[in-house]
């Protein structure tokens, strides 16, 4: 916890990602992933479906272990500590605590069906153990619920509970929700893969207005022309493994890699000709 | 009626205006406009939208002939809204309902006349003292074993979720044994339990200390025997309905919760047990209920619940069926009590899981006689 309060606030963010592997039975989904996310940046992860993906943004908030290598955030390991020279598994309850810096917004949303959009994102903040941030009363945490609800434009949807609103108003609920914890970084995995076409773009525009915000991003997307628009840094992933990352321009136009090149002659024409 | 629905697709792919031209010069009118004007006629009848040209103009006007009459009837689809609405004819309902109707009078005038139902008998004891005092402790073993077995329940099903392979074992192994054997021998078997083990003491196993040591007959009263045979059993039905309720709950719904920092103990009870209460709460309830009348079976140990006070009445009066008709009347007032609490319970935990909650019984009825007004309309 410590070297996160010490931290200079410019390096509020930064995510390192060190030789991550991790296996589902017999097939190796990362194969030793070293990636570092740069503070207040938005990096954009694209690849084919089953390369590893979504699988490398949940080891970042340690809802998937990692069976090898490691992740630091601002130079704080994910769900270990390090003592003498030997690295302690966290309790649940630390590592809790770590999560709520990392927001995250799932493919298929996850809104808790039985409250309210305001019960969804007033509830962390509320029973949350955050470091070194005192938790708010009720009356604030809803107050502070609605002013984010108005951020993504949902405010007179407050009552409304999940199922009575639209795909693309519950995704930015959830964002709203992640929003909530004040998190250093935000994870996005696939966040409009399941919305109707024409609610696509309320999302990402929600999203685009939080890139300049100076959270760090980390978004998991096959919106090309999004990806292109908003990201600093794109990755490309293949088979468990990264094969080339860059600045979006030279990715999208110059790709140096024939697996980058193949992926994109694919995808991205479709998003590009309109 | 029939007429007037046959005209509303006819007016739709037509002007209005081109309508009179037709019906009233079939012959040279019609020839002006040979390739539109057909098509219109041929379409008139049919009720379709004309087909490629017509082959000549003369056979088109030949078509239009017999529908002269039709556009008399072709107005703006508005004006409907004025018309009063038949339902559709539904014959078999009717048959269907006046047969059950026959049915339900003959069950009842036959329970109103057959002298031998005694209904005299039937109220005389239905509010008699012993029989009430049978009835408080019915319910006092209801609302007791539901209690302790749902709690103990929950506790087998957490059991049962848990990694630890001998918690999971040890609650599985409960289950088993206390779904495989009958109620009564359990009862029995508790109620027998200082033959097996004439002392239980409370103390640490396998020394000779002693914290407290009792006679288990003393112990095991009718009353402890009954509460720990229908306890143990219900624990073991209902931690598998509370298992099943937590498992129908979306994994993402943890996930979610666990990625915003939710400690486990909210997580479980204020996200997951809300959810999973749609899917435990009508198998609960069903439970509850067989609980209530399963209680008689503590007959056996001549504890003195309902069922029980109305066999030594009868034995004493030999009024038999009008006493077990007693019961059986209080047994059903229990079950619609907790029917309505049912309803009630389960309205409250679908809030979000349905876009509109449905309506209460009152609701139901206040809009059954709005919407059924002497004459409707689709205005």
């Amino acid at each position: 916890m410590s070297t996160a309060t010490l931290a200079p606030p410019a390096t509020r963010g930064l995510v390192e990602i060190t030789k991550v592997r991790k296996s589902f039975g017999a097939t190796e989904v990362l194969q030793g992933i070293t990636l570092t996310v740069e503070p207040g940046g938005v990096t954009v992860i694209v690849g084919p479906s089953g390369s590893g993906k979504s699988t490398l943004l949940r080891t970042i908030n340690h809802l998937e272990k990692v069976d090898g290598g490691f992740i630091a955030i601002d130079g704080e390991l994910v769900g270990y500590r390090v003592r003498g020279n030997r690295l302690h598994e966290l309790r649940e309850k630390d590592i809790l605590q770590q999560r709520t810096e990392i927001g995250m917004v799932f493919q298929n949303f996850n809104l808790f069906p039985h409250l309210t959009a305001l019960e969804n994102v007033a509830e962390a903040p509320v029973v949350a153990q955050r470091p070194g941030k005192p938790r708010p009363s009720k009356a604030e945490a809803r107050e502070r619920g609605l002013e984010l609800l108005d951020r993504v434009g949902l405010k007179d949807r407050a009552g409304a509970y999940p199922r009575q609103l639209s795909g693309g108003q519950q995704q930015r609920v959830a964002i709203a929700r992640a929003l909530a914890l004040d998190p250093k970084i935000l994870l996005f995995d696939e966040p409009t893969s399941a919305l109707d076409p024409e609610l696509v773009n309320e999302v990402l525009d929600v999203i685009r207005e939080l890139a300049k915000s100076g959270t760090t991003l980390i978004i998991v997307t096959h919106e090309m022309g999004f990806a292109r628009d908003v990201a600093d840094t794109v990755v490309f992933m293949d088979q468990g493994q990264i094969v080339e990352q860059g600045a979006p321009k030279d990715i999208f136009t110059n790709p140096q890699e024939e697996r980058t090149r193949s992926f994109f002659s694919k995808v991205i024409e479709p998003a590009f000709n309109i | 009626m029939s007429s007037a629905a046959t005209t509303v697709p006819q007016s739709a792919p037509e002007p209005a205006s081109a309508a009179p031209g037709v019906a009233q010069g079939a012959g040279p009118d019609a020839r002006q406009s040979a390739g539109q004007g057909a098509a219109e006629a041929s379409a008139a009848p049919a009720g379709i939208t004309a087909g490629p040209e017509p082959e000549t103009g003369t056979a088109a006007a030949g078509a239009a002939g017999p529908s002269g009459g039709v556009p008399a009837s072709r107005k703006p689809a508005a004006d409907y809204a004025d018309y009063p609405l038949v339902p559709a004819p539904r014959p078999w309902r009717w048959v269907g309902t006046a047969v059950v109707a026959l049915g339900v009078a003959a069950v009842a005038w036959s329970l109103a006349t057959n002298p031998r139902w005694e209904w005299g008998v039937v109220a005389q004891w239905f509010t008699a003292q012993s029989v009430i005092n049978g009835l408080v402790e019915t319910l006092k073993l209801t609302a007791i074993s539901g209690v302790l077995g749902f709690v103990l329940g929950f506790i087998l099903a957490l059991m049962r979720l848990s990694s630890s392979p001998l918690l999971l074992s040890v609650s599985w192994t409960f289950s088993w044994i206390f779904r495989s054997t009958p109620l009564l021998v359990q009862m029995l078997l508790w109620y027998n339990l200082g033959y097996l083990y004439e002392k239980i003491s409370l103390g640490i196993p396998f020394t000779d200390v002693r914290f407290f040591e009792v006679q288990t007959t003393t112990l095991i009263s009718q009353f402890a025997a009954a509460v720990l045979g229908l306890t143990l059993n219900q624990a073991a039905y209902s931690a598998e309905i509370i298992r099943g309720g937590i498992l129908s709950v979306d994994q993402g719904q943890l996930e979610a919760a666990a990625a915003l920092g939710i400690p486990a103990w909210r997580r479980s009870t204020r996200i997951v047990l809300p959810q999973a209460m749609r899917a435990i709460l009508p198998n609960a309830f069903n439970e509850i209920i067989g609980l209530v009348k399963g209680t008689s079976i503590v007959y056996v140990l001549a504890y003195s619940e309902l069922f029980y006070t109305v066999q030594v009445i009868y034995n004493r009066t030999q009024q038999v069926l009008p006493l077990l008709l007693v019961a059986t009347l209080w047994y059903v007032v229990i079950t619609s009590v907790l029917s309505v609490f049912q309803y009630y319970i389960e309205r409250h935990y679908s809030k979000g899981a349905v876009r509109t909650l449905p309506l209460t019984p009152l609701q139901k009825a206040r809009k059954f006689f709005a919407t059924h007004a002497p004459v409707r309309s689709l205005r």
